[in-house]
């Protein structure tokens, strides 16, 4: 186990040593100290290491990851995970604005809630979140799939594309072009496989999906208005 | 007997309905849509050819053409880059996506450039291995729709442009349509085929000045401080926009003005959103100039640059270098009047073809349809553009040269007079044959 002082180091020192990090390393455990809502901790990481965060992070925190396993223990800022490759970013607390934003792959699990334009643009990402999640999530979601255990708040999945949305309990509204989808065999194994890799226990049946309705894929000017 | 015949008028044509406008409200009518068009603003603007050189006589001496070195040299990015981008000629290759462009045509545009020792630039649709393996220099955009946007890619760039904004369409995302959208195209945007490609018009996590700061921050720490980070944006207001991009922490920034083309979108947007190039270039100066930061943060100008005098009055307002795009196509073999019957059967004619989201380019460069790319080779091509970037820069050389220069950025405003009232306004430089240019300070106007 590696402990390195963010406060001490300053964030240059911090990510150059992890980013030196190879496939091989066997430092393969780290604990950054005195995250103090710092930006772009550990973003930009690609090697199979296990990084914890000890305190609040700001924005841009596992950015672009590819292959690490992040852990923040506390609440996460803006566009944390923005871009994520592959790998897996925990988040004991609340996430802000942005999570995931674009994500090709990889997982994100929010222990707590998640702020407005969750999974926004995701590309791939898969998203779980164990409380709720604001406005406009979703919007643009490309692919991947976007599971929230609460409450999804305005416009969800506005302008989707083939992203999945898997939620247990009520949306507030949904966004242009998304509509409630049935919730088949091969859904109910997804959302499995999903929960079981978040390590959350909860029952599939208990969930509704939503998607695109296509309609808006090539421009109709009867659906202006949707725009 | 006298002739009771009334005279008739000549038919008039009105100047408020034109042919064009009413050409516009017969489609619109016919079809309920909008015009979407490739290119940048069509309309007549105050430009750089507004503009004159006063060259040299007795108060200044000129440099020998054929003997006296003017160079031509840059560096981008030496504020906080470890490894900034030095190009041989200020001119530079703008942003155009794989998938506006096909594949031969991007390969021709990193071989001419390398040629003559400049950058080329990635744009909406990811880095191509073509693109990279080609170009010396790539500068890679980061878009709010970070299409094929990936932390491998971004490290084998150059450098990265973060784009805000581009002069067609301030304000404006963007749209590819699905007949353009082939397997490869939508494999690197990771959607389905043949559906139409939005691009929106704000980054998705972040908002403001302020954010921006924290946006350079990541992409930094990513690529370990190593490439200069450009923000590009459209000529909207650009005393404002150049010093919030130099306060959140650019290295470079790119200012597009509104002749700068796009690959697609609305008519409306192109010709009547945004600035002409002529009228940003100074205030953008102004900002680099009040902060302290002129020529440590780099300018670079684009919208509607053609020519090396063009690049010299660039140069000479204050800017580091230039980027084009639409001349490269052309250079490339966009719109060539060889192809005159084919243009015709698409309802256009050379040199007016604009519908590049369509992908039936009969000069196989905007289109993804593998016969009409097939025509296009990329070898020529990129000669073709060395050779244009070449003309450009002697051109450029040659008016340094006649005005006393022995380099490019020597040039500067005192050595232009404007031909009109508007340039003299917008440049900030004397109407020919007076030393006064409207709102020159102490002069009451």
């Amino acid at each position: 186990m590696q402990t390195i002082d963010l406060s001490e180091l300053g964030l240059r020192e911090v990510n150059k040593m992890l980013h030196a990090q190879a496939a091989d390393t066997n430092q393969t455990s780290w604990t950054i100290e005195n995250a103090k809502g710092s930006h772009a901790i550990a973003c930009g990481l690609d090697a199979p290491i296990e990084v914890t965060v000890k305190g609040s992070t700001g924005y841009y925190c596992g950015g672009m990851n590819q292959q690490a396993t992040i852990r923040i223990d506390g609440s996460a800022g803006p566009g944390t995970g923005e871009n994520i490759m592959s790998g897996s970013i925990i988040i004991e607390g609340d996430a802000s604005q942005y999570l995931g934003a674009t994500g090709h792959g990889g997982l994100i699990v929010v222990k707590g809630n998640a702020s407005s334009r969750c999974g926004i643009s995701m590309k791939g990402v898969n998203i779980v979140v164990q409380g709720n999640i604001g406005h406009m999530s979703a919007f643009m979601g490309q692919s991947g799939n976007l599971v929230v255990c609460g409450d999804a708040g305005d416009a969800l999945g506005d302008s989707c594309y083939e992203a999945r949305f898997f939620v247990r309990g009520s949306v507030k509204s949904l966004g242009a072009d998304c509509e409630k989808k049935e919730m088949r065999p091969e859904h109910i194994e997804i959302l499995q496989g999903l929960l079981d890799e978040a390590g959350i226990d909860a029952n599939p049946s208990d969930f509704t999906r939503y998607g695109s309705a296509r309609t808006l894929y090539n421009f109709d000017v009867d659906n202006a208005g949707a725009y | 007997m006298t002739d009771n015949k009334i005279p008739t008028t000549t038919p008039r044509q009105s100047a408020t309905f034109t042919a064009d406008v009413n050409s516009d409200i017969r489609r619109a009518a016919a079809t309920g849509i909008y015009d979407i068009r490739g290119g940048g603003a069509k309309r007549k603007v105050p430009s750089f050819d507004d503009l004159l050189f006063m060259g040299a006589s007795i108060s200044r001496y000129p440099l020998e053409g054929y003997r006296e070195k003017c160079e031509t040299n840059v560096t981008i990015g030496g504020l906080n880059a470890s490894n900034p981008i030095e190009l041989d000629i200020p001119i530079t290759i703008a942003g155009m996506s794989f998938g506006a462009l096909s594949g031969p045509a991007k390969e021709a545009l990193g071989r001419g450039a390398s040629m003559a020792g400049t950058s080329t630039t990635t744009g909406d649709g990811g880095m191509t291995p073509e693109e990279r393996g080609h170009s010396n220099k790539l500068v890679y955009q980061y878009l709010p729709s970070r299409y094929g946007m990936n932390p491998d890619d971004l490290r084998k760039a150059d450098a990265i442009e973060i784009v805000v904004g581009q002069g067609a369409k301030p304000g404006g995302g963007g749209m590819l349509l699905g007949q353009k959208i082939s397997d490869r195209v939508a494999h690197m945007r990771n959607l389905p085929k043949g559906i139409d490609q939005r691009s929106a018009c704000r980054h998705p996590d972040w908002t403001g000045p302020d954010d921006l700061e924290i946006k350079i921050l990541e992409l930094r720490e990513i690529t370990g401080w190593k490439v200069p980070i450009y923000v590009k944006v459209a000529g909207a207001r650009p005393y404002y926009d150049v010093t919030l991009a130099i306060k959140a922490g650019a290295d470079a920034i790119v200012l597009d003005g509104m002749q700068g083309g796009t690959a697609a979108t609305q008519d409306v947007f192109i010709e009547h959103v945004g600035q002409p190039t002529l009228a940003i270039i100074r205030p953008a100066v102004q900002a680099l100039q009040d902060l302290g930061m002129h020529r440590k943060v780099q300018l670079i100008l684009s919208g509607g640059i053609r020519s090396g005098a063009d690049v010299a009055k660039a140069m000479a307002l204050g800017a580091d270098a230039v980027a084009i795009g639409t001349a490269a196509l052309i250079a490339l073999g966009d719109n060539d009047p060889k192809y005159e019957a084919e243009y015709n059967k698409l309802g256009t004619t050379a040199g007016a073809y604009d519908d590049w989201h369509e992908g039936r380019d009969p000069a196989g460069i905007t289109t993804q349809d593998p016969e009409l790319m097939a025509r296009f080779d990329p070898i020529e091509g990129g000669r073709r553009l060395r050779n244009y970037l070449k003309v450009m820069t002697l051109e450029a050389q040659t008016i340094a040269r006649a005005c006393g220069k022995n380099h490019l950025h020597n040039l500067e405003p005192e050595d232009l007079v404007a031909l009109t009232m508007e340039a003299a306004a917008m440049a900030k430089v004397p109407l020919c044959g007076t030393d006064w240019y409207p709102g020159k300070p102490g002069t009451g106007f």
